[in-house]
């Protein structure tokens, strides 16, 4: 408990403001979001049981009712679907850990940093979505289990449409984050957004020959158009009969118009932007 | 010191500076939730290198006034600079000159210590070149060197605050502030963290703004500013506020009482009593008039004892209750407390 040594007096140096402070400051925030994931073993291992049980228990049983003919099989259908899930399940879960930041203090230390919102914002967001990818980087590792080959093309562009998926949710999620007081609001999160989004964007079913209400909602649901383009890119890798995509790949329209992916992708992109404005707008606000 | 005089000494901008400069210039600032006035207009300096403490009850507008130094809250109307940079408009220069230390721990528990560390070094862009080596003087000085590559989920209590005080130095702060530094901490821990703030006089370069509402804690304090219903009751050094009060009560213990009580009289004018069997008296300062005592006496004396006026003496003869009392009334105040955690706060 004595002061060893004096210090020396560090230069002082005025930060903040500049846009080097913001830059530094995203990177340090994103790469807290990793230390702390890659910290969380049990985290990473708990976050595959969901989506593996959907994939080999759910997908097999429903295999057994599906009955779609050739060797074609549901789970195969399921995959792509279950990749999302892990990517909106944990790119939900590492937005609204501000919250918990903010419960255990740390978002203060962000918050009275001589950087601008934005930058913690921006480093939040890249960091969950980091995360997200690599939870479900994990999660496309056992593509080869429902006979779906390693093509590297295929990877290639799952990833990439991964990474965009997870930077629309994480956004989502800290725009949801940033008006959330309280933990437990974090089921209610769950119950009323992050499970019907789930449900309606096609992850576990196709979306052809729905109920017309139910087709109309699946619309509305961002995740549709999320969902669709990482299907559609498993199926360009498959060798299945043009009735099997029919039925398992219908891809999404709109009034007639078959959505092309790139369309579906840029629709994505925006509506990340968008959210990602607003989470910075509604971060700005609090004190 | 009354309140008048203070008011004129502060607005004037003139008390006695020694020639140093003002770290923080408090002018007539307020703010306001709706109806409640949480600080009201309040208006004092602090000097470079002073210890300056805002000693109060919970709810009294310690937190509110400290935020609105830290640039954390807006202040509805008045002005205030710290280290030099205006509070409202520089709001990103005051955050770089200044360290904080909040009440409740803000340390991320997944990470370690050095983590910790570098994350603040980040965001408040220490220079590469200067990192480590202020890294390895504030563990030192918080004695945490040891403990720095482990998880603060690991750490106790005093080791986070001790790691929080560490961080809030590690960018050369010219002012930390210190909301409640010891607060729900053991009475060991409390005088350890004490150590080490009375050490950094040592080895930094800094003025140290805290708030407490422990009595005790306000002693280390070189000026005191008691405030109370958002207002400055009085600003002064504990031992002037302390002699403002009353008069320290000396107790001695001699084998001839009337000789020491007749000799008292006579040399000092001063008159003794007889209490539990030791000669009373009251004096300005006794620890001054304990020497002459001996020194000008020809007195058998076996034991001394000063007892100096206490701030809770201060409190109350400036607020009219004690510090216990005003915590108990003040409950409701305490919502208006922009430090409680958002978790019960409602916009």
């Amino acid at each position: 408990m004595t002061a060893t040594g004096v210090a020396q007096p560090a230069a002082v140096r005025d930060a903040g403001g500049r846009f080097a402070d913001d830059v530094r400051a995203v990177r340090v925030v994103w790469k807290r979001e990793l230390i702390r994931f890659s910290r969380n073993r049990t985290r990473i291992v708990t976050a595959l049981v969901q989506p593996v049980l959907y994939l080999f228990v759910l997908g097999t049983g429903l295999s057994a009712i599906v009955r779609s003919g050739g060797h074609f099989n549901f789970r195969t259908f399921m995959f792509p679907g279950v990749v999302g899930m892990t990517v909106l399940f944990t790119a939900m879960f590492s937005a609204i850990s501000i919250v918990w930041d903010r419960e255990f203090g740390f978002l203060r230390e962000m918050l009275v940093a001589p950087v601008r919102r934005w930058a913690l914002v921006i480093g939040k967001c890249l960091g969950g979505a980091s995360v997200a990818t690599i939870q479900a980087a994990i999660m496309l590792a056992l593509a080869g289990a429902v006979g779906i080959p390693y093509a590297p093309v295929m990877i290639v562009s799952l990833l990439g449409e991964m990474i965009l998926i997870a930077l629309l949710l994480t956004a989502f999620g800290v725009l949801i984050a940033s008006r959330m007081q309280r933990i437990e609001s974090f089921q209610v999160v769950m119950q009323f957004v992050v499970l019907p989004m789930f449900f309606l964007s096609g992850a576990i079913f196709p979306l052809s020959r729905l109920p017309s209400w139910l087709g109309a909602l699946t619309k509305f649901d961002p995740l549709t158009y999320a969902v669709d383009p990482m299907r559609r890119t498993v199926f360009e890798h498959l060798n299945v009969p043009p009735a099997i995509v029919r039925a398992f790949d219908p891809g999404v329209s709109w009034n007639g118009w078959h959505l092309p992916i790139l369309f579906e992708l840029g629709l994505v992109a925006v509506a990340a932007l968008a959210l990602l404005a607003g989470a910075v707008a509604q971060f700005s606000k609090t004190e | 010191m009354t309140t008048a005089h203070y008011n004129h000494a502060v607005t004037t901008l003139d008390g006695p500076r020694d020639g140093r400069p003002a770290a923080v210039v408090v002018d007539r600032l307020s703010k306001s939730y709706g109806d409640l006035v949480a600080v009201d207009g309040v208006s004092f300096e602090v000097l470079a290198g002073e210890t300056f403490g805002f000693l109060g009850p919970n709810g009294a507008g310690k937190s509110t006034t400290i935020s609105m130094l830290c640039t954390l809250l807006r202040p509805t109307s008045g002005h205030a600079t710290v280290a030099g940079a205006d509070v409202v408009t520089e709001r990103s220069l005051v955050r770089s000159r200044i360290g904080l230390v909040f009440q409740d721990p803000t340390v991320d528990d997944y990470l370690t210590a050095e983590e910790n560390l570098r994350f603040h070094a980040e965001l408040y862009g220490v220079p590469k070149a200067t990192v480590k080596g202020r890294m390895d003087a504030v563990l030192g000085m918080v004695g945490l060197s040891e403990r720095r590559g482990d998880q603060v989920k690991t750490f106790s209590g005093g080791m986070r605050r001790r790691l929080e005080i560490a961080r809030g130095l590690l960018h050369s702060p010219r002012v930390l502030f210190l909301d409640e530094p010891t607060v729900g901490l053991d009475p060991q821990t409390r005088s350890h963290i004490w150590a080490y703030i009375t050490s950094l006089k040592a080895s930094e370069e800094i003025t140290i703004f805290l708030t407490t509402h422990y009595m005790d804690e306000a002693e280390y304090c070189d000026r005191i500013a008691i405030i109370d219903g958002g207002k400055i009751v009085v600003l002064d050094t504990p031992e002037a506020l302390k002699a403002g009060v009353g008069q320290d009560r000396v107790e001695l213990g001699t084998p001839d009482p009337e000789a020491a009580m007749a000799a008292l009289r006579d040399h000092f004018g001063i008159a003794a009593t007889i209490s539990e069997g030791s000669v009373t008296f009251f004096v300005d300062s006794g620890e001054e008039f304990v020497p002459r005592l001996f020194g000008e006496l020809d007195l058998l004396i076996k034991s001394v004892r000063v007892a100096r006026p206490t701030l809770d003496d201060v409190f109350m003869t400036y607020t009219g209750r004690t510090i216990r009392d005003a915590e108990a009334s003040s409950a409701d105040a305490l919502r208006s407390n922009p430090f409680i955690r958002a978790g019960t706060r409602r916009r």
